[in-house]
């Protein structure tokens, strides 16, 4: 038995463990995670490594061997683990070390020994390594030998790839106690903060990483979580943004020095433009200008200029407008409004650009709340997101035997029924068409649940009805009044075309959409009588997972009250309680 | 959790609602949805606990649990559906702007109508089969072009800019307007709806009015062509702009290309609006239902001249016979007129001699009463007297008191008989204020 094994032995950390970066967190005895920094300081480590005369470099180091020893360099390979060579996109590893197909499995072919002959390296070797290098800076930092760990994953990672994951960290000295969803770590390091107030909440986890998007809509119920949808984008990503500013100063340098040549055309002009381009980048998260400057960019010629964040921004629009369409469409996929939305989580370090969280932001209602570095001061840095949650998953969990975990893990025990509807009051009057639904336990609540209403009561008191029922949200949309339409001139000029079509949106006017109720079933009516003049009623629902509804209505502060059941298929009465 | 909050108040009980023990179960809640929760957080390790205590799943049970449990992420079949063209195979990335950048990804049957979404997978699919990586491994050459070309037709239909710009060229999602003779087969609707499918994918305006069928309304029809001969459409024609030199010394040639491209543009643009209007011209020529719309217009226009006339006519009918009973009556009054003058001569002739006869009566019945002298022969002046007051009263009164006067003369010979009866007649004629109190001194009493 391998020490992570041991719950009396274990000592757990998290780990991100993503294409482009990794990061790595452990949980302090006062229940707070904390990002570990390795030896180069970073607490964002480049998932590289590279071989330079037997010798491995890692991380930070790694990536700086891209310009000089591409070949030998090993970058962008999680997802190649556990994949088969024909279901893999190579394009990310242009710049670096290809993958190749080895039996059934991806391989690279390095050098990593100081004999001159090349290396078949499988993927699980290469992330072996990877893990064993993010373990020892663990274990240097914490002054004990790490040996388990929660792993973040995409909400894709196929059971193949997960057990492909497991084996090499096995092979790294590390048990993987659990791999939990990258989304739902980063709502959970939300959660974790001792300010953070239990609600039942709709959140969208939008992560933006370097080599892909990723978006979750999760209903957050009680502080349990459940996926409603996810949207997994290859084309919306780091590179993208990178490349823009790439495409940027290579114009630049050719507008500047004719003779250079174009620096995207040769492979280690090409490999210096892109690491200056994405410290830019994230240069111009904090600062509204950057400098771009490298040495010998190319043909010899040093090469150096600034850049603003608005024409950066005014470039990577696009990329921009794109990553807000698919956070919608995973709304739509999950069949709910953007009302609905009571959060959007920003995840993935290029969420810390400030204008991604305010396009988002525009396209949402205002009372959806957008957790970036930007817009909100106590937001959590969007890059230690899963790593977080990972650690504080690692500290609830480490003292389980892993067949423990296991177990309730099991989809025996994590398929649960979710209610349909939203199950709530009717108030102000109790005719379904005038009266006002308001609801006390949402849809998509996982059963069992309780959930506890206080409720104003007329102001004189007196008796009361209190009508339960199912409600339907519904959208209400009201048109403004059609402005007059104002002739317009045909123009020839395209680019006033696309103006004018534009403003033809806006013309029409902002459509008023407002969240409101529909009574769907009508579910049962009790009476309270003689309350006292000002005083409120607590309505209590216990639903069970086979749909029994135990209901329980009093006064508060009062005696007595009203007791009912409603039973799952059949309508039973019961007594006053 | 914390309690639910709700500020808007219950209503008041109803009047006489009653039931018993006060609660009334009246419907039961709808189906569940079996979903995964996230084996995640505090919350969770609560719920594990709930569930799993003191309770062993049968493997059974474990099989059981998945079983209707909603899926959350897509399935990627992985496997191309269209079967890729070895020509389409073959191409050049440098000649790109030639390409369909469609059937590239696989979409040729989708074309304007794909989604993001399609594009995205369509794209991700080309790749893992095409990267050149790939073809390496697999002993072929390390040739990109085909990969190039797939980049290509992805970055141009993930841009919605250049989407449109192609989409406006994309002459393979054109559908041409069908013949005079294949329209005449009957296929009216079905071949021109295709044609205006496509078209309508340039509207500015969505959505766009369909084609309909022969059981289209009339307001139905007249908005449709309405529509098209209003058509705000987006398509432009820079996708087909000669390539402008991209060095900075020839600026004259660069602004001359630019200039011929602009022009160009404008030109196509002018030729596609003529175009569209010809076709709708054409459908509209071919369309059966105005002609049957005109039809029926007439044939309500004629009703109405037919019976515009038919009322005319009873008009004038009328007007006629109105008139000829005005003439009729007319005449009828004339002739009653007339003889009512020949009677109103007669009588008053009869009258007069009756008067006359009257006076007679009367001036004798005054010698009979011997001119109210009593006793004796009568003195000339009482004579006198007598004869002229009689001949007063006879002026004062009318043809018809005349003949009451006369009638209760007729027969009577006793002089105070007559003189009282003259006597009361100067009574009434001086109540009746046409004579004087004493202005007949032989009849005063
Ligand atoms: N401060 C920053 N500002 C903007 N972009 C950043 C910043 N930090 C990291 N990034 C970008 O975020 C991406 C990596 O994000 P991460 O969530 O670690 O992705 P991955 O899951 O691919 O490892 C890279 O494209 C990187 O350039």
């Amino acid at each position: 038995m391998s020490a992570g094994n041991d719950p009396a032995q274990r000592v757990a950390i998290g780990i991100s463990f993503g294409n482009s970066y990794s990061s790595i967190a452990f949980t302090s005895g006062e229940g707070k995670a904390e990002v570990i920094a390795n030896e180069d300081g970073d607490r964002q480590i480049p998932s590289i490594l590279s071989y330079v005369e037997g010798e491995e470099l890692h991380g930070g180091q790694a990536k700086g061997q891209l310009i000089r020893n591409s070949k030998n360099t090993v970058a962008y390979f999680r997802d190649f683990l556990g994949q088969e060579f024909k279901n893999i996109d190579p394009t990310p590893c242009h710049q670096s070390a290809h993958p190749i197909q080895n039996k059934s499995s991806i391989a690279f072919q390095i050098r990593d020994t100081e004999a001159e002959d090349q290396n078949t390296v499988s993927v699980s070797e290469i992330t072996t390594r990877h893990l064993k290098r993010l373990r020892n800076s663990a274990s240097d930092y914490l002054g004990k030998t790490v040996n388990a760990a929660v792993v973040t994953v995409p909400t894709n990672f196929s059971n193949t790839q997960k057990s492909a994951l497991n084996k090499a960290a096995k092979d790294a000295g590390i048990e993987v106690l659990q791999f939990i969803n990258e989304p739902v770590a980063a709502v959970l390091a939300y959660d974790a903060r001792p300010q953070a107030q239990l609600a039942d909440k709709i959140v969208v986890v939008a992560d933006l990483g370097g080599t892909r998007s990723d978006i979750a809509v999760i209903a957050s119920r009680g502080g349990i979580y459940t996926i409603l949808a996810t949207v997994h984008d290859y084309e919306v990503s780091g590179i993208q943004l990178d490349q823009v500013l790439m495409d940027y100063f290579a114009k630049e340098f050719i507008k500047k020095h004719k003779s250079g040549g174009d620096p995207r055309e040769n492979d280690r002009s090409l490999a210096k433009l892109k690491l200056e381009s994405e410290a830019v980048k994230k240069s111009l998260s904090i600062g509204t200008t950057a400098n771009f400057s490298v040495e010998s960019l190319a043909g010899g010629i040093d090469f150096t200029a600034t850049i603003n964040r608005t024409r950066y921004e005014l470039l990577a629009s696009k990329h921009f407008a794109a990553f807000t369409r698919l956070v919608a469409h995973a709304v739509e996929k999950a069949q709910l409004d953007p009302l609905d939305v009571t959060e959007i989580i920003l995840a993935g370090g290029n969420s810390n650009s400030p204008k991604i969280a305010s396009t988002i932001t525009n396209a949402f209602p205002g009372a959806t709340v957008v957790l970036a570095p930007s817009t909100s001061p106590t937001a959590i840095n969007p890059s230690e997101l899963s790593v977080r949650g990972a650690a504080i998953q690692a500290s609830l969990i480490q003292e389980f035997e892993l067949e423990d975990i296991e177990q309730s893990t099991h989809p025996m025990v994590t398929v649960t029924p979710h209610l349909s509807h939203a199950v709530g009051v009717l108030c102000i009057s109790g005719d379904e068409t005038s009266g006002v639904f308001h609801p006390i336990v949402d849809a998509e609540t996982p059963l069992p649940v309780r959930r506890t209403a206080l409720i104003t009561t007329p102001r004189e008191g007196g008796n009361v009805l209190i009508k339960l029922a199912e409600g339907a949200r519904h959208i209400k949309v009201t048109k403004p009044e059609p402005k007059p339409k104002k002739e317009k001139e045909e123009k020839d000029d395209d680019d006033d075309d696309d103006e004018d079509s534009d403003e033809d949106e806006s013309e029409e006017g902002e459509e008023l959409r407002e969240k409101t109720w529909k009574v769907s079933n009508v579910l049962s009516e009790a009476a309270l009588r003689g309350l006292k003049k000002g005083s409120k009623v607590e309505v209590q629902i216990n639903i069970s997972a086979d749909l029994n509804a135990n209901c329980i209505f009093r006064e508060v502060g009062g005696k007595g009250g009203v007791r009912g059941l409603l039973s799952g298929s059949k309508v039973t009465q019961n007594g006053s309680a | 959790m914390a309690s639910v909050q709700i500020s808007l108040p219950l209503p008041v009980l109803p009047e006489g609602w009653s039931c018993e023990k006060d609660f009334k179960a009246i419907g039961h809640l709808s189906q569940t949805n079996d979903r995964n929760i996230e084996p995640v957080g505090p919350h969770f390790l609560a719920h594990a606990r709930r569930k799993r205590h003191r309770r062993t799943f049968s493997e059974d049970d474990r099989i059981q649990a998945q079983v209707n449990v909603k899926k959350v992420e897509d399935d990627d079949d992985g496997d191309i559906s269209e079967p890729e063209d070895p020509l389409l195979l073959q191409r050049e990335a440098k000649d790109w702007k030639g390409q369909d950048h469609y059937a590239v990804l696989g979409l040729s049957k989708y074309r304007y109508k794909a989604t993001e979404d399609q594009i995205k997978k369509a794209h991700r699919k080309k790749v893992l089969k095409h990267h050149p990586d790939k073809k390496a491994a697999a002993g072929g050459t390390e040739d990109d072009q085909f990969f190039k070309c797939i980049q290509k037709a992805t970055e141009i239909l993930l841009d919605p800019v250049k989407r449109r710009q192609y989409d406006s060229v994309d002459e393979n999602a054109d559908v041409d307007p069908p013949t005079k003779k294949e329209t005449q087969k009957g296929n009216f609707y079905k071949l021109w709806g295709k044609v205006f499918d496509s078209e309508a994918r340039f509207s500015k305006v969505q959505p766009v009015p369909k084609l309909g069928s022969e059981n289209s309304t009339k307001e139905e029809v007249e908005h449709f062509y309405n529509f098209w001969y209003n058509f705000d459409s987006w398509r432009t024609f820079e996708y087909l702009d000669e390539d402008v030199p991209d060095d900075n010394e020839n600026r004259d040639q660069k602004r001359h290309v630019e200039r011929k491209n602009q022009n160009a543009r404008r030109k196509k643009k002018t030729e596609d609006t003529a175009r569209l209007r010809n076709l709708v011209d054409d459908a509209l020529a071919l369309d059966e239902r105005i002609k049957k719309f005109r039809q029926q217009e007439h044939a309500r226009k004629n009703k109405r001249r037919l019976e515009k006339e038919a009322e005319q006519k009873r008009l004038a009918e009328e007007a006629a016979k109105a008139k000829e009973e005005e003439a009729r009556l007319q005449a009828e009054k004339e002739a009653a007129e007339k003889a009512e003058r020949a009677e109103g001569k007669k009588a008053k002739e009869a009258a007069k001699n009756a008067a006359k006869k009257n006076k007679r009566v009367v001036r004798g019945a005054v010698k009979d009463a011997n001119y109210f002298h009593g006793a004796g022969d009568a003195p000339a002046a009482q004579i006198d007297s007598a004869l002229n007051d009689v001949d007063l009263i006879i002026t004062k009164i009318d043809h018809e008191e005349l003949a009451t006067l006369t009638g209760k003369l007729n027969g009577k010979k006793d002089a105070g008989e007559i003189k009282q009866i003259f006597q009361d007649e100067v009574k009434r004629l001086v109540g009746a204020s046409k004579l004087k109190e004493g202005e007949c001194k032989s009849l005063s009493a």
